[in-house]
């Protein structure tokens, strides 16, 4: 049976990982590798990498990153962050990416998906979509993506959710994926770093809306939240950033947890 | 490795998929020096070679036809030299596919058909196509009795799987692996040196890698 995935996700600042716990036996915790190579040894069974470097003068140095990661570390890597043409996603795919998570980029430009899908195949294409809930349907200017249903709970927002879109998420997923995308990477914006737990309404509506995987992100503080993300949310797999990263939790913990509950996962 | 011993010319062809540069670097991992390489002349002189694939068959297919490989990987095929086939390197052998237009190469007998999908699993979730996952592999027959590529991989290893159709081989005999995804997939058909793979091996973490061990234990066979 298909087992469910746990995904750490690291944040990649000018080639370093952002300072995180220092744990037993890594050396150097700011090195991409080195992490990568923890992880997979926990039981991780993907990574993501995000680079979250302002200047664009330092772009390249993301591209070492993939390429030494991939060589020691041999289990699904996306990368994402930056990503803004077929040729962004053409330089980290060579480097050693399997998998390249398009956002705002994506927003401005939905025929990005379209392109990278065709040059490179839709399982290479990862679409992270950044949502926050709404009150009140939004009244915008709707000429690229047409009206916004009038039960549009969620919203699109994008640049680290600094800038809100008069985007409706559910149609958003399904406009991104019948263009190409291969996989939905789906962060809520109120859920980050609250630790309450991931934002489940919107997964299962998203998960609902499309036929291609969700991995659910933004909300994760203790190991029940994983499973709920799993079950009441229909997500495919679960990531999380700083809990893994300070410690809080370990990648194996969480596997176990869910193989307790009768979820299925891939033992290492 | 002894002094006197050659090291074995792997070729990867390069058919401008996605995971050639996974494909070498997983080679590279395991003590290989492989040639990626899109010239078929090459094969004449290889030991071992890898016929990596992700993305559409018609894509795969036009790239063999367009720089003239079909032909040449047909007869390392037949020259008993080991082919590894990776993923869509594994559906482009069949005679055909209802992902594209274009014939396969046809070295193994059989189709290969969309995944059907709205089944729901054991815990009443969706199906998603593609399958895309790590999903369990069970290997058929006695651990002896496997194809030398698989030695050594505990029975109901997970490996990393992301296709949206599956190979339908028309020899039951010719399934070295399946896996479940409401319906069988076939995980990895074995053809005495021809072998190929639905998950990607190089993907697959320390199971994977076995596999391209024992590739390479194939291909420094060869070369001496």
């Amino acid at each position: 049976m298909l087992t469910r995935r746990v995904i750490p996700c690291l944040d990649v600042d000018n080639g370093r990982v952002v300072k995180g716990v220092s744990f037993v036996d890594i050396r150097d915790a700011g090195d991409p590798a080195e992490l990568a190579a923890f992880y997979n040894a926990e039981g991780a069974d993907e990574l993501v990498f995000l680079d979250i470097t302002a200047s664009s003068d330092a772009r390249n140095t993301m591209i070492d990153v993939v390429e030494k990661v991939s060589s020691e570390v041999f289990i699904p890597l996306t990368v994402g962050g930056g990503i803004r043409s077929v040729d962004n996603m053409r330089q980290m795919l060579e480097a050693g990416a399997d998998k390249v998570a398009v956002n705002s980029a994506a927003v401005a430009n939905p025929q990005l998906i379209e392109d990278c899908a065709k040059e490179f195949g839709a399982q290479c294409v990862v679409l992270a979509m950044d949502v926050k809930r709404v009150d009140d349907p939004i009244i915008a200017n709707f000429d690229k993506y047409g009206e916004v249903p009038a039960e549009a709970l969620f919203q699109i927002v994008t640049h680290g959710g600094r800038r809100p879109t008069a985007l409706d998420a559910v149609k958003w997923a399904k406009l991104a994926t019948e263009a190409g995308a291969g996989e939905l990477l789906v962060t809520s914006m109120d859920a980050d770093g609250q630790k309450t737990g991931y934002d489940n309404e919107l997964l299962s509506v998203i998960s609902d809306a499309v036929t291609v995987p969700v991995i659910a992100s933004g909300g994760a503080g203790e190991l029940g939240h994983f499973y709920d993300a799993l079950t009441e949310g229909k997500s495919d797999a679960v990531l999380a950033a700083s809990l893994f990263h300070f410690g809080e939790l370990r990648v194996s913990e969480v596997k176990s947890h869910l193989a307790e509950r009768g979820i299925p996962t891939r033992e290492v | 490795m002894p002094e006197n011993s050659k090291k074995p010319r792997i070729v990867v062809l390069n058919t401008r998929a996605a995971n050639v540069h996974s494909v070498e670097k997983a080679l590279r991992k395991v003590g290989a020096v492989p040639i990626v390489t899109s010239d078929p002349s090459e094969l004449a002189s290889a030991d071992a070679a890898v016929l990596p694939g992700v993305g559409a068959s018609d894509a795969v297919m036009t790239a063999l036809n367009s720089l003239e490989m079909s032909a040449p990987v047909k007869e390392f095929a037949a020259s008993g030299k080991p082919l590894l086939c990776v993923c869509v390197g594994l559906q482009v052998l069949f005679d055909s596919s209802e992902e594209g237009e274009l014939p396969g190469l046809g070295l193994v007998d059989g189709n290969v058909q969309l995944i059907p999908s709205g089944m729901t699993d054991e815990l009443g979730a969706a199906m998603k196509v593609p399958h895309m996952g790590w999903n369990e592999v069970t290997f058929a027959g006695a651990e002896a009795d496997r194809n030398p590529m698989f030695k050594g991989i505990p029975q109901g290893s997970h490996f990393y799987f992301v296709h949206s159709y599956r190979c339908v081989p028309d020899e039951q005999a010719e399934i070295a692996a399946t896996a479940n995804y409401g319906v069988e997939i076939c995980a990895a058909v074995a053809r005495g040196n021809v072998v190929g793979t639905q998950f990607h091996p190089e993907k697959s973490g320390d199971v994977g890698l076995q596999i391209y061990k024992n590739f390479l234990d194939l291909a420094s066979a060869q070369a001496k």
